[in-house]
């Protein structure tokens, strides 16, 4: 990890409003998960972006390994069969 | 109404002037303080908390100046109360207008305010002044905020090295003095609590010390003595670093009278 005396790294998520999925909106330095809040506070909701935080751990986040991206992701390519786009969706439904 | 009457309203009315003058100053003061931090703060995450308190105070400022220009009926906008009136004039606390030092001092006139802002917000919400209750409970939620930055960052310095205790408790013991003027109470402040604008001194200030010691305690920090010197800078009488402010706030409406942003 961090051997100097840079503060760890935090990924931010904000809800924007309620009902809505928490997004990453960026990251923060912070020696903790409270100070982590207070920092995505300050720099990521002072124009009412969000109504509710969640903040992580930058180090505790496994992502997948970018050389492995064929093996993981390019077989789904050709199966649209996978997509529900063969449906008709009713005027009523807004959101899908 | 009889003569007696008509005074003793007159009375309440220019303590009520006074008295948004010096809440109003007081949050203007400290925001200019704060905002001299811009691009200097220890951390660029911190360089924002700053600053956003830092406008949330002027936000205040301006609130209570507007309010104050209509009570005072002169016709003076907040632009003219906030630049065009000279130090003497200035009703803040002597502590907002102490330098920032270092990061404990700011930190820790930051709290002594906070704090002190809290207390009374929360009070002024209920305040017979309906205006002045109005703006309280705005700028109540701001301070809750402020305090709760103030006291976590207190805590990390007291509760934290060697270094940043000794600099914490350091700017305790040199700020500590100005926390007496807040609670000094005047005759204005008798006849805004007897009227119910405002609460009794007394009152705010137990529950000042009660919030202030419980934030010492787990900051590991010493509350220092009581000093019998008194600043009055609710009166008019600022330590020398107010004309130093002034000269750089007032600047632009100085040099280009009206000049509108």
């Amino acid at each position: 990890m961090n051997s100097s005396k840079e503060w760890p790294l935090y990924e931010i998520f904000i809800r924007a409003r309620g009902g809505l999925d928490h997004k990453h909106v960026g990251s923060v330095h912070a020696v903790d998960s409270r100070m982590a809040i207070e920092h995505a506070r300050d720099v990521y909701t002072r124009r009412m972006e969000g109504v509710s935080i969640w903040v992580a751990r930058s180090a505790e986040i496994t992502a997948s390994d970018p050389q492995e991206s064929a093996a993981l992701f390019e077989p789904a390519r050709d199966k649209v069969y996978r997509h529900p786009t063969f449906y008709d969706i009713p005027d009523a439904v807004k959101t899908l | 109404m009889s003569a007696v009457t008509r005074q003793a309203e007159n009375g309440v009315d220019v303590a009520r002037l006074d008295f948004l003058l010096q809440l109003a100053d007081t949050s203007l003061i400290l925001g200019q303080r704060l905002g001299e931090l811009l691009g200097h703060a220890p951390a660029i995450e911190e360089d924002l908390g700053l600053a956003n308190i830092s406008l949330d105070l002027v936000g205040q400022a301006r609130l209570l100046f507007t309010y104050a220009g209509e009570l005072e009926g002169r016709g003076r906008s907040e632009d003219q109360l906030a630049f065009l009136r000279e130090e003497r004039d200035f009703r803040n606390l002597v502590l907002a207008e102490q330098p920032n030092a270092d990061f404990g001092q700011t930190i820790v006139r930051q709290l002594l305010i906070d704090a002190y802002q809290l207390e009374l917000y929360e009070r002024l919400q209920r305040s017979t002044d309906t205006r002045l209750a109005a703006i309280a409970a705005k700028t109540l939620k701001e301070t809750q905020y402020h305090f709760r930055f103030s006291a976590s960052w207190l805590t990390r310095l007291g509760d934290g090295t060697d270094e940043s205790h000794r600099r914490a408790q350091q700017a305790l013991d040199s700020l500590w003095p100005f926390t007496r003027e807040m609670f000094d109470e005047q005759e204005g402040d008798r006849a805004l609590a007897r009227s119910l604008v405002a609460p009794p001194l007394v009152e705010v200030e137990q529950s000042w010390l009660l919030r202030v010691d419980s934030v010492l305690r787990e900051a590991t920090l010493q509350r220092p003595p009581a000093t019998p010197y008194r600043w009055f800078g609710r009166r008019g009488a600022h330590s020398e670093h107010l004309g130093y402010i002034l000269a750089e706030m007032q600047y632009l409406q100085r040099t280009y009278p009206g000049a509108e942003w």
